[in-house]
């Protein structure tokens, strides 16, 4: 009787034990896959292991190798070599060459990815070594090879005229069928480097409605679903069958003035306008965690980039009159503040692709009438933006900024306060100082020599305030209990699928 | 029967200019730059957009003068060929192929369910008007009409997928997923059509001929098969033509809520990212669904009172 049940209980093991090994890896985030140029979708396949790039992040930042095992730069630091590794293979079985790689990362150097804005000369390949050229000294280029836009792509990938018909790379997971924009289905590659997957079939839904991914993972169709809304996380976290894990990530919500404007060409305007800021009320009503609120423009997640001993930016509405005052503005008879007959009344311009700015931007307008500025709201497309900042007439944009586009923010400093602003940078700002500070940190590379100039760059950031920080932001992924080894990446540049198995 | 497909031909031909004309227009009419529509739906808001506008606008010759622009897509619409979208790159028609395709199974998923809720409902109430059916199902119809089709979405998830388990909540390929979509436009759909059914269905009970049939001592099952159903199914089936409109509003919504990559949502992220021949392409293939539904409407309708054809 016994060994009947021992035996039953055993073949009910087995079975169950078998079906959960051919069961398929759900996964479900809010990126469509809308078109496949790497340029365009190329994080999808990165973080979805499928396409790899030759240095890649942990999730402190620090650079490792990806496909180059390794990678050293000349004495007068213009020679770059990156060495390929010997094992690795494309999806279709050819072998990763520093000739396919290099012609992979000259496509990216002429289209619109991050590496055009290196100072790249030429890419070659000698060897098992691929090596850029630069015209300048660059310590950042190879953070800026952990850019999605500079996957590695087998030559089957392309066709005639050198478009991309389909993703043949060289991680973990291959493409087994692409429906765009909405269902890709990913299988074990058989050719990886780093080994075998722990879950051999992927299958990632796009679906943009968050209120939709949360109830995905409720119901227990999905593995792992990432980009959860804030409103959802609490009552995800009571959920028994969920793991929540959440990460603060360089991502910041900045208020984009226009220094030129009237309205903000002192810095009193600009402090004004911080100090009237609350940014734990927002913090706290809109992204439920009020320790989200940006007491300056870098998380603390950011290794050394974050000034712990600096001032936080925080609210104080009477010293916002004051300073209002000293820049020359008085309280009309509607209480709306005045100078030389002009009205403090601005628009302020802000987009729905990220669905928390809105909100945000109605706060804000409640916020800034309290110390008198008159703000009107208005909520468009994301190309709004650079294009009112291109003709000059964006007064003050509420924008969603990612610092870690590469994993050294100096990356993306280097566009948004160098000369003449940038799209989501400072506007009609410029200031001598951290654009010497940043071009010095764009060739440095040791991190004791850094570390003095990426704090007097923060320094001079939260003094003349040419963005000012609102809110930071992090990122909750979701996963049911019936998978383990889960990791958040803050930098999203791998969600680390290949690492995760059934739990026992 | 030949003048009617030919008139139908006709009509499609004049609908396909029209809609393509107009889509071009409209779209070159609405505020802010093509370019950088079309770059932030590419490369997405972290990138640098403005720069990225420069050489979209250069790839994709979008400075050219309007008219030739114009007369391009003309020239390829006479060839059968819709173009590339400008987002993805790919052709229109592979894009439509997958989208339409997913549409009109949700579509005529949705449209099957609300026949089987809808009329069934309608026949019973109009059987006997202001009987407790009929109440029941005017309070049903006013409810499920009133709530719009993405928080009747959420609803329905929320009971259907979270509580039961019995469905999952989005995605697309299997029946099993098609399930709730198509139950949340159903339910809209079939409250118009029960009560339109109803009414219907009421009017034929009050004719002469019915009393007759029930007089001369036919069992009313058969009265009802025999000379309600075909008399009141007329109204009907013309109505069902007019749904299809309520269906092409629902979708839009009911897609992006079930993360189901339909035509809708293809289309309103088609003119949102200024994807000129997605917008046309789509516009254009909705447009000729619309004639084609209105042929199917109007010889159904023929084959259901064959006195429409001889008055004609």
């Amino acid at each position: 009787m016994l060994r009947a049940l021992f035996i039953t209980f055993a073949l009910g093991l087995a079975v169950t034990n078998n079906s959960a090994h051919a069961q398929v890896l759900k996964v479900a985030g809010p990126w469509e896959v809308t078109g496949i140029d790497p340029a365009q979708t190329g994080y999808v396949f990165s973080r979805l292991q499928v396409a790899e790039t030759l240095v890649t992040a942990d999730p402190e930042g620090k650079l490792i190798p990806a496909l180059a095992e390794r990678w050293s730069v000349s004495e007068d630091a213009l020679t770059w070599r990156f060495t390929l590794r010997d094992k690795a293979r494309f999806h279709d079985g050819t072998p990763v060459t520093a000739q396919t790689a290099a012609a992979s990362l000259k496509r990216a150097l002429s289209g619109v990815g991050v590496l055009s804005q290196a100072p790249v000369a030429e890419i070659v390949s000698e060897g098992r070594d691929v090596v850029i050229r630069l015209e300048k000294p660059f310590s950042a280029l190879p953070a800026y090879l952990v850019h999605f836009s500079t996957i590695i792509l087998a030559p089957s990938s392309f066709d005639a005229s050198g478009k991309v018909r389909q993703i043949v790379g060289s991680g973990p997971y291959k493409v087994t069928s692409l429906t765009p924009p909405a269902k890709l289905e990913l299988k074990d590659s058989g050719t990886w480097w780093g080994g075998k997957p722990g879950i051999a079939e992927v299958s990632y839904l796009a679906v943009g409605q968050g209120e939709t991914r949360a109830l995905m993972a409720e119901s227990g169709e999905t593995d792992l679903v990432f980009s959860m809304l804030p409103v959802s996380v609490d009552r995800l976290k009571e959920n028994p069958g969920l793991d929540v894990k959440i990460a603060t990530i360089p991502r910041t919500r900045i208020l984009k003035v226009n220094a030129a404007s009237v309205f903000f060409d002192d810095i009193e305007e600009r402090q004004a306008l911080s100090y009237a800021i609350d940014r734990v009320g927002i913090t706290k009503v809109i992204l439920r965690n009020p320790e989200l609120a940006a007491t300056q423009i870098f998380p603390p997640a950011l290794k050394g980039w974050y000034a712990s001993d600096l001032p936080p930016l925080s609210r104080d509405v009477a010293r916002a009159k004051e300073l209002l005052a000293e820049a020359g503005w008085t309280p009309g008879s509607d209480g709306v503040l005045e100078q030389d007959g002009k009205r403090f009344s601005v628009t302020l311009l802000t987009y729905s692709s990220w669905p928390e700015l809105p909100p945000i931007a109605t706060a804000l307008q409640a916020q800034l009438r309290e110390v008198g500025i008159e703000i009107k709201v208005s909520v468009g497309n994301s190309s709004e933006i650079p294009a009112r900042h291109g003709d000059g007439t964006l007064e003050i944009g509420l924008v969603s900024r990612l610092y870690s586009i590469v994993p050294d923010p100096v990356g993306t400093l280097l566009q948004d306060y160098g000369p003449g602003g940038s799209d989501w940078g400072a506007m009609g700002w410029d200031n001598q100082e951290i654009q010497g500070l940043v071009a010095k940190l764009a060739v440095t590379t040791n991190p004791a020599e850094r570390a003095p100039l990426q704090r007097r760059a923060v320094e001079i950031l939260q003094q003349e305030l040419p963005s000012i920080p609102v809110t930071w932001s992090e990122l909750a992924i979701v996963s049911s209990k019936r998978i383990t080894g889960v990791q958040v990446d803050p930098l999203e540049v791998n969600y680390g699928l290949a690492a995760i198995r059934w739990a026992k | 029967m030949r003048n009617f497909l030919v008139a139908r031909l006709m009509q499609a031909g004049i609908v396909a200019m029209v809609v393509g004309a107009l889509c071009f227009l409209l779209m070159r009419v609405l505020p802010g730059d093509a370019a950088m529509r079309i770059a932030a739906g590419r490369y997405g808001p972290d990138a640098r957009i403005a720069e990225a506008a420069d050489k979209v606008r250069l790839e994709l010759g979008l400075d050219r003068p309007v008219l030739l622009q114009f007369l391009e897509w003309l020239g390829g619409l006479l060839r059968l060929d819709l173009g590339h979208s400008l987002v993805t790159g790919a052709p229109v028609v592979d894009e439509l192929q997958v989208q339409l395709g997913a549409s009109v199974w949700l579509a005529a998923s949705a449209l099957l369910i609300s026949l089987l809720i809808g009329p069934v409902i309608g026949v019973f109430s109009g059987m006997k008007p202001g009987g407790i059916t009929d109440r029941t199902g005017l309070a049903g119809a006013v409810v499920f009409r009133a709530i719009p089709p993405f928080v009747l979405g959420l609803i329905l998830m929320f009971i259907l997928s979270k509580q039961l388990g019995w469905l999952p909540p989005a995605g697309f390929g299997s029946p099993r997923e098609i399930v709730l979509p198509a139950l949340t436009l159903a339910l809209g759909l079939a409250a118009m059509s029960s009560r339109v059914t109803r009414n219907s269905v009421a009017a034929v009970a009050r004719t002469p001929y019915f009393a007759f049939a029930r007089h001369k001592g036919l069992p009313e099952a058969i009265v009802v098969r025999r000379h309600g159903i075909r008399n009141a199914a007329i109204p009907v089936v013309s109505y069902l033509g007019l749904q299809a409109v309520y269906l092409v509003e629902g979708v839009v919504v009911v897609e992006s809520l079930f993360a189901y990559p339909g035509i809708g949502h293809a289309l309103v992220h088609a003119i949102v990212e200024r994807d000129i021949p997605m917008v046309q392409g789509t516009a254009l293939v909705m447009g000729l669904m619309f004639v084609a539904i209105a042929a199917l409407v109007d010889a159904i309708s023929l084959w259901l009172d064959p006195r429409f054809g001889r008055a004609a």
